[in-house]
Formats: structure tokens, sequence, C-alpha cells
């Protein structure tokens, strides 16, 4: 009695897929991503509270360089633009186009982290640190946040430019560049929530 | 059996044809740069006085940019429901949260 069983042909793909139909790492990543809506949320909520509370001293609503910020918000945006572009390409098996875009994301990226290192230092010389007064510290702490954001999204795209040159990045892991992607896209539409929010609407 | 494996196939098919083109994503970028100038003018009152529709139209324009970028750019608006829904939760969670916080703070009077 012998029986004859064929094997299931596994492939890259099957490997990875769920009940959902949705790989384990997209859908971890954006868990993470709801959780992290928490985060910023109660640091914007923060801010709000205490944006007027000085102590009689300079706040930082007062010194905003509002068409400086509009050019780092741009280019935040922009950079959205070149990672899903990254991510089209890789998809299309364009793996060197998909890397130029990566970097290029990166290198926007580091442009807004830059514009950000120079509004604190501004804002340090005209006499706003971070424990100035109430609302300069919860300004601090949601930016700087924010800015560990993209500096850490700015690693994992470098990661992957490594990874492209060393040839390890191939089509088959445009899921890797789509997972890092959603969390590059999340870091901008915090930054589209923060720039209306914090920057534009006035304090009174 | 056969039947079962066109099934998993079918249900776990990639759906990447359905992403927007290259171009589409540029036209996309457009319209958020666009939107982006605009909430910019707000700020100088010299070109435009927005008078009280200045906040409302901000917050207005910056859904719009949200919901753009998180529906065309990380594909929601193609990726299964289930996702839509983590984040939608936890947004919902975030905004529920943090206005009963600012109401119990008295942030509005």
């Amino acid at each position: 009695m012998a029986t004859t069983t064929t094997a299931p042909v596994v492939t890259h793909k099957d490997a990875h897929q769920t009940n959902t139909g949705i790989s384990n790492n997209k859908l971890a990543m954006w868990l993470f991503l709801g959780t992290e809506c928490l985060l910023f949320g109660g640091l914007i909520s923060t801010y709000l509270l205490y944006k007027t509370r000085g102590n009689g001293r300079t706040l930082p609503t007062d010194i905003f360089d509002i068409p400086f910020t509009s050019v780092s918000s741009f280019v935040l945006l922009m950079s959205s633009l070149t990672m899903v572009l990254a991510l089209s390409a890789i998809n299309r098996g364009e793996v060197e186009r998909s890397r130029a875009w990566l970097l290029t994301t990166a290198m926007l990226g580091g442009v807004f982290v830059g514009g950000q290192v120079y509004e604190f230092t501004t804002f340090v010389r005209e006499g706003v640190g971070f424990t100035t007064n109430p609302a300069s510290s919860a300004f601090y702490t949601l930016t700087g946040f924010h800015g560990v954001h993209v500096s850490i999204g700015i690693l994992l795209l470098m990661s992957l430019v490594v990874a492209s040159v060393q040839g390890k990045l191939k089509q088959s892991n445009a899921e890797t560049v789509e997972i890092i992607g959603l969390y590059w896209h999340f870091v901008d539409i915090v930054w589209i929530f923060i720039f209306t929010v914090i920057y534009l609407i006035p304090a009174e | 059996m056969s039947d079962n494996v066109t099934d998993v196939e079918t249900e776990t098919a990639p759906d990447d044809d359905h992403h927007p083109s290259d171009l589409q994503y540029v036209k996309i970028a457009l319209v958020l740069g666009l939107i982006t100038a605009v909430e910019v003018f707000t700020y100088f009152e010299s070109v435009l006085d927005w008078g009280d529709a200045l906040i409302p139209s901000l917050l207005v324009m910056m859904v719009v940019k949200f919901w753009l970028v998180a529906r065309m750019f990380m594909h929601l608006k193609q990726d299964k429901p289930i996702l839509s829904g983590l984040f939608i939760t936890g947004l919902g969670m975030a905004v529920a949260v943090y206005i009963v916080a600012l109401l119990a703070f008295q942030f509005w009077n």
C-alpha cells in the first residue's frame, strides 16, 4: 500500500503567508505605528497644555521661523515621494534605481534633521533652552522625539542602501523596503500634524 | 485539494498591480506640495486675512494631507482592511484619550 504524496511547492512568498494574508512583519509594523499614535498624541497634548506657560520668559512660539520650518516640512514631504518611488522601483526589479531613491530619501531626511539642529541652536542662542520654561521643555521633547524617529529612519534607509550595494537587496526583499517605507511615511504624517498644530495655528 | 490551493493563491495574491504608477505618485506629491504652500500663505496675514476661517481651514488641509499620505503612499487604499483598522484604532484611541485629557485640563477655557 504505497501511497504517493506530492510535497507542496514552498516558495519564498509562501513561507511568510499567514491566515490574514499579510506577513507578520508588516502586521507588526502597522501595530507599532498604531501605538506610536498614542506616544505622539501624548507629546502633542502636553505641548498644547504648556505652550503658553513661559514663566515670564520667551516662549518657543515667539521665535518660530515659519518660512524656514516650511521649507523643512516640504523637504520631509518630498522624501515620502522618493520613498514610495524606491518601493515602486524595487517592485519592478529595478534595484539600482531603487537604491538611488533610497539614498535620496535618506539625504532629504538628513536635510530635515540638519534643519532641526539649526532651529534648536537658534532657539538656545535666543535664550530658549530645554529647561527655560514648561513650554520650551514640552517643545523640545516633542520635536526632539520626532527628530530621533527621523534619524532612526535614516539609519534604516542607509542599511537598505548598504545591503543594496552588497547585492543583498533584491526584488524578493521588496517587503522589507515597504515596511521601512511605512515607518518613514508615518514619521512624515506625524510632522504634517506637528507643523499645523504647533507651528501654524496661532498660540492665542 | 486543488480548490484549496486555488483559494489560498487567490487570497494571498500580491496586489502590487493595483498600486499607483510613478506618475500618479508625483501628481499626489504635487497636490501635497500645493496644500503645504497654501498652509504657509496663511501665516502671512498681509497676503490674505483668513479671519475665523483660519484654524478650521488649517485643520482641514492637515487632514487632507494626512489622508493622502496614509491612503496613497502607505497603500492603505490597496492593502487589506485589517491594516487600516489597526492604524485607525490606534489613531482613534490617541485622539479620544488626549481630547479627554485636554478637556480635563480645561485647555479650551
